[in-house]
């Protein structure tokens, strides 16, 4: 952890979340939704902007402290990208940073992407509710695991 | 023009004056003594009705809607404003063009997929590329890996586009590629494969996207600042005004603005300010109004609101014959004309229960067929999940053949004319866009608008408000969250398989290693000489690089290293 940084402060601070496209893939009205909601919802919400790089992604997680990455793909690259994220998370021994998913993921995508520990993989017409309350539950045991490792 | 102001303010003062103001007396009785007393005796409850434009919509219209002049506001078919249609007979003449956007995997499933459509009927060609190449990167490229022929198809060098178009004769079709950022580069391909074919350039018709604006504004998928793209569509422009006179260069789109969030009222309003800076920039650039505006064409979006939509089309044309005339000095009946391709929304269909979504395509494909559409796509059922299977992509081309045969409603031109709440609607959003407009022009035009963000930001807050609408279940989405099923029965849908990729990272192989390397080192130099030079035109230099066999990474990489990048201001 670095200096300067206690427990209380990670306590008090609403779940930090990194809304990121990490393929090529300029969808993003859903995106720009979320931004709103999960800020809406008390969230502390950061977006990666247009066409970062998995690694890219990774670094300003890092960089920012945050406790959730919710990436959004709408191009059918989800089972590439997303795992790219997830292997490099694995490589750099992240394990208190959360990923969620999301975006036109078919159904017999969702099994293969939960065992890659990426979660929700929420499709078209999902209640912001409750990606809304996944994201909140992803972000307190990422941050459950960041005092642990205090 | 008044206060100083310019000709958008104006306008707009002069269409917000003729619409009246208050109802006649006739209404007020008739509220009074039948409509009140029987949502009394019925116990009616009082429900909004409001537009995705958020535009009130009254229980009655009536000739007090309208304004005095109101029969000149419509005219005839064929006639300016052109509000009832650009042709004088419209679909009894000759029905709309049946153009199934297409386009996934490698060239040779989508050669096979557009002769399955021209065999099923279909008559004109649109092509869908995949996300890499909209952004020019080669399929090789590190970035492009897992996302090959998933939302179109991939094009790296004019190999694949050989393979596309083999066994369909140029002449014989007209073709639209969707494609914006390397427009130019698509362009110079699909010219030389028509040269290949024996065919000389006067002859070929179709239709490039080449509406970059709307790129910064929706569909996010640019190479350089948009000054440089701007400037290379100026030279497609310029170019194909004098070689391909049948080359439509730019369709001017709102489709991805109202995909991106907006209401129909600013998808209509930007996209006319996109098409007025376009009409600008071809004046700037020395060409003679009456000769170029002839080919810009329009795409609009045809959502749910059935009546929205209709009017929306109908404004769109009187605004731009108005402004083509008044404000650009347009003498020309076909440089007044807007002349336009629709798609049904995507953003409507659902996940959820989706062979729902075709009564949705219908019913937006109706709208745009009684808005005058000049050629339309229908979306498949499973859009939301995927690109369209065999099945779903013939039951969509199945519904326009319906209205076109079954249905009779192109028995008559503009059959809505004259309806007094069509006629409004279309009045009140054309005051609608006239007040972005005035808005626009007060910022210092659209460029300056889109690049400081306003526009983007404007879409972002529409799309919210809808999603917490849609939320709160004011906003019904049928089977999405209203009529809900438990369990969903999942549909067969199109999956791109690996081997697209690794073939076309093979063909691309065998491009490099057979091409003449100091035939493309040449081209991709003069190309760089002509960009850097702006009073240079560089379409021939990119009819060259493609004809030797550069690839569409290497001709956009010399853009990248003369023009750089673009990050796009923060919306959210």
């Amino acid at each position: 952890m670095a200096a300067g940084k206690n427990q209380s402060s990670y306590k008090q601070r609403p779940p930090k979340i990194l809304l990121a496209k990490p393929g090529i893939d300029g969808h993003d009205r859903g995106v720009l939704v979320l931004a709103r909601a999960f800020r809406d919802a008390g969230m502390e919400v950061l977006y990666a902007g247009l066409l970062p790089t998995p690694e890219e992604v990774i670094d300003t997680a890092v960089n920012e402290d945050v406790d959730v990455i919710a990436m959004s793909l709408l191009n059918g690259a989800h089972l590439t990208v997303f795992k790219r994220v997830a292997d490099l998370m694995k490589e750099r021994g992240i394990d208190d940073i959360a990923l969620v998913g999301g975006g036109t993921i078919p159904e017999e995508d969702k099994p293969a992407l939960e065992a890659m520990g990426i979660t929700g993989n929420y499709g078209p017409g999902t209640p912001l509710s409750i990606i809304i309350e996944h994201v909140q539950r992803r972000s307190a045991e990422a941050r459950k695991k960041k005092m642990e490792q205090d | 023009m008044e206060d100083g102001k310019g000709f958008w303010h104006s306008k707009l003062n002069e269409v917000q004056k003729r619409m009246p103001s208050s109802e006649n007396e006739d209404i007020e009785r008739w509220r009074k003594q039948t409509l009140e007393p029987w949502e009394k005796s019925t116990n009616c409850e009082p429900v909004e009705h409001v537009n995705s434009s958020s535009i009130e919509i009254k229980e009655l219209y009536t000739e007090s809607d309208l304004p005095h002049g109101q029969k000149e506001l419509l005219g005839y078919p064929g006639e300016y404003p052109f509000t009832r249609g650009v042709y004088p007979n419209m679909y009894r003449g000759k029905p709309w063009t049946m153009r199934m956007f297409s386009g996934f995997g490698t060239p040779e499933d989508t050669n096979a997929r557009l002769k399955y459509l021209i065999s099923h009927g279909e008559t004109g060609l649109s092509i869908a590329f995949d996300m890499p190449t909209l952004y020019a990167y080669d399929c090789d490229n590190k970035r492009s890996d897992g996302e090959i022929g998933k939302c179109g198809v991939n094009v790296s060098s004019l190999k694949d586009m050989e393979v596309i178009f083999d066994g369909i004769d140029l002449s014989k079709v007209t073709t639209s590629m969707t494609i914006n950022a390397p427009a130019a580069v698509l362009t110079a391909m699909y010219f030389a494969i028509a040269k290949k074919q024996g065919l000389s350039l006067a002859s070929i018709g179709g239709t490039v996207q080449a509406d970059i604006l709307k790129e910064y504004i929706a569909q996010k998928e640019w190479i350089y600042p948009p000054e440089a793209h701007i400037r290379i569509i100026r030279d497609m422009m310029v170019y194909c005004t004098e070689n391909v006179p049948k080359w439509n260069y730019i369709s001017i789109s709102g489709y991805h603005i109202r995909e991106a969030g907006s209401s129909a009222v600013q998808e209509l309003a930007f996209t006319l300010a996109d098409g007025f800076y376009y009409v600008e920039m071809g004046k700037a650039a020395g060409l003679d109004v009456d000769k170029f505006a002839p080919r810009l064409s329009f795409f609009f979006n045809s959502s749910i609101n059935f009546f929205e939509e209709i009017a929306k089309m109908r404004a769109a044309r009187r605004i731009w014959a108005t402004a083509l005339k008044e404000k650009y000095g347009a003498r020309s009946k076909r440089a007044m004309m807007l002349r336009f391709h629709t798609q049904t929304s995507g953003y409507t269909l659902t996940w959820q229960q989706p062979h729902i979504n075709i009564i949705r395509t219908a019913f937006e494909g109706l709208a745009a067929v009684l808005g005058g559409t000049q050629s339309l796509h229908t979306n498949s059922y499973d859009e939301a999940m995927a690109l369209p299977s065999e099945e779903a992509v013939k039951v969509a081309l199945r519904t326009q053949q319906i209205i076109a045969e079954e249905t009779g409603v192109t028995d008559t031109v503009d059959p809505l004319a004259g309806s007094y709440y069509v006629e409004w609607l279309t009045n009140k959003i054309e005051e609608e866009a006239y007040r972005y407009f005035d808005k626009i022009e007060s910022m210092g035009g659209i460029l300056e608008a889109v690049k400081n963000g306003y526009i983007q930001r404007e879409i972002a807050s529409t799309s919210y408000r809808r999603q917490k609408r849609i939320e709160e279940g004011r906003e019904v989405m049928v089977g999405a969250n209203k009529y809900v099923e438990a369990e969903e029965k999942p549909i067969s849908i199109l999956r791109i398989p690996r081997e697209a990729q690794e073939i076309q990272i093979k063909r691309l192989r065998d491009v490099k290693a057979t091409r003449d390397r100091d035939r493309v080192e040449g081209a991709l130099g003069r190309l760089r000489k002509a960009m850097e030079n702006p009073d240079e035109n560089v379409m021939p230099y990119l009819i060259e690089a493609v004809e030797a066999y550069a690839t569409l990474e290497e001709i956009s990489n010399v853009g990248r290293e003369v023009y750089g990048g673009w990050k796009e201001p923060i919306i959210i």
